[in-house]
C-alpha cells in the first residue's frame, strides 16, 4: 500500500520527541563501554610500534606469569580463514584480511596493528602485562603516500596481490590491488569538440569518522561455547556474522546484543575487538571487556582514504561539457578495499555528459585499513569534480549554478556509469538553491561564496521488523538495526501512521540477534527506506489480523470490516451496525479471538532512490592568519519524503559539519618512521561548535515511489559537497584556488604568500 | 530479449571484451545463470561483487528482480555505504 499523498498523513512529517531522548540526555542510555558483568576481566591489545615489520617471535610467558593475568592471546589462537568474500557488513569483505586486521599474522602492516592481547582482573594489570609481552620484529621499509605506493620500487605489503582489472594480467605482485575503468561515448572526440579544456589535480587526506564513542565490547564465552556479545556497532548481525567466521564458531552459538551507539558514520560496520575478546574469554572462562582508547581508535581503526583526484573537463563556450575525465587514486590502507569503485561511479553522477572516462586505483599502503565513511568514496571524487566545475565556470564566465543547471542530470539522463536516472531531484535542488535567498545576500571584504553538488546511491537490502499488539492496545515495534540517526522514531511514526494511532502509543525497540530476523547493518542510508518498508508491511499485516478479530467479535465476515483512524468499522450498512472497536478493545479480547496479535516481516528492499544535494557556503578568509571562518551555510537536498523532518535536517547538518572538518582541518600527521603524531582530538581537529554556524537546511521532496511513504536515504549525501563548496568559496574570497585538503590556516596562509608576488607582477 | 551492459573491466575479462549482449532471462537469477553458461566464471563474479541496475533502479542481491524484454540492464560494482 502507498502513503504518498502527503496531505493525508497525520504522523509522518511531524516532529515528535525522540523515544530514546530522555535516556540519552540523562545518562541512562547504555553504550558499549557501560556494560559490566560479574567476574569480568579487562582486555588490552598490544599493538605494533612499526609501520611495516615482520614478526619474528612473540613471547608471552612473562605476561602470563603476572598475577591477575588470566589469558593471553596471539595469532596462534585464531583459525586460518580462507580469503573468501563475505557479504556480512557493508561492501563485501575479505574474511582473511579482516581476520588479520584483528590480529596480525606474519607481518604488521601499520603502526597500531594488533599483535597480541591480554585479559586481567584490572585495566592496570592488563596494561602492565602488555609491556611484558616480548615481540621481536624485523623492521621493513614502509610506504604511506598513495602515488609512491603505486611505484615499481615501492615496499610491497603483500606478495600475493596482483592488480585485478589490469590487462594483461600482471606477472608481479603490486600495491595496486585493483584498477577500475568506466567509459561512456568517445572521450577523445569530446575533448576535440571542446573550446575550453581544463586539467587539474586535487588531493585529499585520510580522515577519520571521529565518532565520539570508541569501539567497545564485552564478550562472554561459556564452557559449552554459547557466547554473548554486547557491543557498540552499526549492526548486531554483522558483529555476530564476522565474529563467528573469524573465531570459527557457529552463528547459532552467538547472541549479539546491540548497545547504544555513540556515532559510527560507517566506521562501525566491521569488527576489531569482538573476535579478540572472544578468544580471551574462551581461554579464561570469564567475560572479557575491551574498550579502545582514543589513541587506539586513530591508530587502528579505519579512516577513509586519502586520494589523488585528477580531473580533465572540456566544454563548449556555451557551457555544455562535452568531455569529462577523472583518474582516482585511493588509499586502501593495509588491505585491499578502498571505496574507489564508488568514487568512480559517483564522480560525474550528477551530470548529463556525452563523453566520460573514469579510472580508479585501489592502492595499498602502510596505514590502517580504511573503513566506510558516509557516502564512501563520493566526497573524495566530488571534491575534485566540483572544484573543477567551479574552475570551468570561472573560465567560461558562466555562473557556477547556471553551469550545473545546463549540465545537470534529469530524469532520463544516462549516468556515466550506465543506468538511466528515474525520479531524481537534482535539478530541484538547484532550483531551490536559486530560490533560497542565500545567493542574494551581499558579501563583505575577504568574503566569498561557493556552490557544490553531490550524489550518493543510498541503499536497500535485508531488514526484519515485528509489530506486536500489547494486551492494553499499545504497540511494540522491534527492528534489527541499531538506531544511529533516529530510526526508532521514524519506525514508530510509520507504524503509528499505518495503524492510525498516536505516536506515543508505539514503543520502538532495537532487537538482539535472537529476538528479530536478520537485518543488514545500519549503513548506506538504508534503514528508513528498508526498515521502513518492513515496519509498514508488518503494520499492514497487523491490521489484517485486527480486522479478522473484529469480525469474530461481531460475527461477520472479515471482508466486511474496514480499518480507519485506529478503529475497526463495519465496511458498510450491509455489514451490520456495530460500535467501532479500537486497538485496546480488540487487544482485550485477543485471547478469546485467536491469541496474541503480531506480525513480522522480512524483506530485501530494492529501489532505494538516489540522493542529490546542492550546498551554498559563505566564508571569510583572514589573510593574516589563513583562518577560514564559515559565515553561512545552506544545504539543499532531495530527501524523498521526510518521515521526521528534524532528524532529516539533523543528518544534513551533521554531514555538513563533518565535511567542514574534512575541508579545513582534519588530517593524519605521521613522523619520519610512519608513526602517527596526532592520535587525539587535541591535535586531530574536528569542528567544534564555534567553528560551525547554524546550518540552514532546505528539504526538497521528490517522493521515491518504491517506498510506501516515498522516503529515500538522507544520511550520506550531505557530506559530499562541503569540501568543494568551501574551496570554491575561498577562491571567491581570495582569488586563490586551493586544490589540496585540508585547507588549514598554515596552508591557506602559504597559498596567500605564494600568490602575492604573482599578484604584484600582474598589477 | 533484455539487453545487458557490463560496466567496468573486471567482469568484461570473462566475456573477451564483450560489454553489451542480449540474454534470454526474465529475472536476475536466470540472467546470472545464462551469463555464467556463456562465460564460465562470470556468474560467480556477478554474485560476489556486482549489483544490477534495471531501468535505472539499483538492485543488490536480488535474484528475483524481474526483467522485461525491453529492460535496460547494467551490471555495476556492488555498493557499500557508511
Amino acid at each position: 500500500m502507498s502513503y504518498l499523498e502527503k496531505e493525508a498523513l497525520k504522523v509522518v512529517g511531524t516532529r515528535p520527541v525522540r523515544p530514546d531522548g530522555v535516556d540519552k540526555v540523562t545518562g541512562r542510555a547504555n553504550f558499549g563501554a557501560d556494560m559490566a558483568m560479574p567476574g569480568m576481566l579487562w582486555g588490552k591489545i598490544k599493538r605494533s610500534p612499526y609501520a611495516h615489520a615482520r614478526i619474528v617471535s612473540i613471547n608471552t610467558d612473562k605476561a602470563m606469569a603476572l598475577p591477575g593475568v588470566r589469558a593471553v592471546t596471539t595469532r596462534a589462537d585464531f583459525p586460518d580463514v580462507p580469503p573468501e568474500r563475505a557479504h556480512i557488513g557493508e561492501a563485501p569483505a575479505n574474511l582473511r584480511d579482516l581476520s588479520r586486521n584483528c590480529m596480525a599474522k606474519g607481518k604488521v602492516l601499520y603502526e597500531g596493528h594488533a599483535v597480541a592481547a591480554v585479559a586481567a582482573t584490572s585495566p592496570a594489570i592488563a596494561e602492565r602485562a602488555l609491556d611484558l609481552i616480548e615481540v621481536e620484529y624485523e623492521v621493513l621499509p614502509y610506504v604511506m603516500d598513495v602515488e609512491a605506493a603505486m611505484g615499481p620500487e615501492a615496499p610491497l605489503l603483500h606478495d600475493d596481490i596482483f592488480t585485478a582489472g589490469a590487462d594483461p594480467k600482471p606477472a608481479k605482485p603490486s600495491n595496486i590491488a585493483k584498477i577500475v575503468r568506466f567509459n561512456k561515448g568517445d572521450i577523445e572526440a569530446g575533448f576535440r569538440e571542446a573550446e575550453v579544456v581544463l586539467e587539474r589535480r586535487y588531493t585529499t587526506k585520510p580522515v577519520h569518522q571521529a565518532y565520539i564513542e570508541p569501539h567497545a565490547c564485552v564478550v562472554s564465552v561459556a564452557s559449552d561455547g554459547q557466547t554473548t556479545i554486547w557491543s557498540s556497532s552499526q549492526g548486531q548481525f554483522m558483529v555476530r556474522g564476522y565474529t563467528s567466521r573469524i573465531v570459527g564458531a557457529d552463528i547459532a552459538d552467538i547472541r549479539a546484543i546491540p548497545a547504544e551507539i555513540g556515532g559510527g558514520f560507517g566506521g562501525k560496520t566491521i569488527v576489531y575487538l569482538e573476535p579478540v575478546a572472544y578468544m580471551l574469554s574462551k581461554k579464561s572462562g570469564r567475560p572479557v571487556k575491551i574498550v579502545m582508547s582514543r589513541e587506539e581508535v586513530f591508530r587502528a581503526s579505519g579512516p577513509t582514504s586519502g586520494a589523488v583526484v585528477e580531473v580533465k573537463l572540456g566544454a563548449r563556450r556555451d557551457g555544455k561539457i562535452v568531455g569529462a575525465q577523472v583518474v582516482l587514486k585511493y588509499q586502501a590502507g593495509a588491505f585491499p578495499g578502498s571505496p574507489v569503485n564508488q568514487g568512480c561511479m559517483c564522480a560525474f553522477a550528477a551530470y548529463d555528459l556525452p563523453n566520460v572516462s573514469v579510472t580508479g586505483y585501489d592502492v595499498l599502503s602502510n596505514r590502517p585499513k580504511v573503513a566506510a565513511y558516509r557516502a564512501p568514496g563520493s566526497p573524495i571524487s566530488a571534491f575534485g569534480v566540483e572544484s573543477c566545475i567551479d574552475e570551468l565556470a570561472h573560465e567560461l564566465r558562466i555562473d557556477p549554478l547556471k553551469l550545473r543547471e545546463v549540465n545537470g542530470a534529469r530524469d532520463g539522463t544516462k549516468a556515466a556509469h550506465g543506468p538511466t536516472w528515474v525520479n531524481i531531484g537534482y535539478q530541484r535542488t538547484l532550483e531551490a538553491a536559486k530560490a533560497s535567498g542565500h545567493l542574494n545576500t551581499r558579501l563583505g571584504p575577504n568574503q566569498g561564496r561557493g556552490i557544490a553538488s553531490g550524489f550518493w546511491f543510498n541503499a536497500g537490502g535485508e531488514s526484519s521488523a515485528a509489530v506486536h499488539v500489547n494486551e492494553d492496545g499499545t504497540l511494540s515495534v522491534t527492528c534489527g538495526h541499531p538506531d544511529i540517526g533516529g530510526s526508532r522514531a521514524s519506525m514508530a511514526m510509520m507504524v503509528a501512521e499505518v495503524l492510525g494511532v498516536p505516536f506515543d502509543r508505539v514503543r520502538p525497540v532495537v532487537g538482539d540477534t535472537t529476538s528479530i530476523g536478520f537485518s543488514a547493518v545500519t549503513g548506506g542510508s538504508r534503514v528508513t527506506f528498508a526498515g521502513g518498508a518492513a515496519v509498514t508491511r508488518s503494520a499492514e499485516k497487523v491490521i489484517e489480523e485486527l480486522k479478522k478479530r473484529a469480525a469474530v467479535m461481531w460475527d461477520i465476515s472479515p471482508e466486511a470490516v474496514e480499518w480507519r483512524d485506529g478503529r475497526a468499522y463495519p465496511a458498510g450498512p450491509n455489514a451490520g451496525s456495530f460500535e467501532p472497536l479500537d486497538l485496546s478493545a480488540i487487544a482485550a479480547k485477543s485471547g478469546r479471538t485467536g491469541g496474541p496479535i503480531s506480525a513480522e516481516v522480512q524483506l530485501n528492499a530494492q529501489g532505494q532512490g538516489p540522493g542529490f544535494a546542492t550546498h551554498i557556503c559563505d566564508v571569510e578568509v583572514d589573510k593574516e592568519t589563513g583562518f577560514v571562518k564559515i559565515l553561512r551555510y545552506t544545504a539543499i537536498q532531495d530527501v524523498g519524503r521526510a518521515i521526521h523532518p528534524s532528524y532529516v535536517e539533523g543528518q544534513m547538518q551533521g554531514g555538513v559539519a563533518q565535511g567542514i572538518g574534512w575541508a579545513l582541518n582534519e588530517e593524519y600527521i605521521y613522523d619520519k618512521d610512519g608513526r602517527l603524531e596526532n592520535p587525539g582530538f587535541l591535535d586531530y581537529r574536528v569542528p567544534v561548535a564555534p567553528d560551525v554556524p547554524m546550518i540552514d537546511t532546505i528539504m526538497v521532496e521528490v517522493p521515491n515511489p518504491r517506498h510506501p511513504f516515498g522516503a529515500r536515504g538522507v544520511g550520506e549525501v550531505p557530506i559530499v559537497p562541503p569540501m568543494a563548496a568551501v574551496a570554491n568559496a575561498i577562491y571567491d574570497a581570495t582569488g586563490i584556488r586551493l586544490r589540496d585538503l585540508p585547507m588549514s590556516p598554515p596552508r591557506v596562509r602559504a597559498a596567500i604568500d605564494a600568490s602575492e608576488p604573482l599578484r604584484a607582477a600582474a598589477e | 530479449m533484455p539487453r545487458v551492459v557490463i560496466s567496468g573491466e573486471a567482469a568484461r575479462r570473462f566475456t573477451g571484451g564483450v560489454s553489451e549482449l542480449e540474454v534470454e532471462a526474465n529475472n536476475f537469477r536466470r540472467l546470472i545463470l545464462e551469463l555464467d553458461r556463456r562465460f564460465p566464471g562470470l556468474g560467480h563474479q556477478i554474485d560476489e561483487g556486482m549489483a544490477v541496475a534495471i531501468d535505472g533502479e539499483i538492485y543488490q542481491d536480488a535474484y528475483l528482480a524481474p526483467l522485461e524484454p525491453g529492460s535496460e540492464i547494467y551490471l555495476i560494482p556492488k555498493i557499500g555505504g557508511g
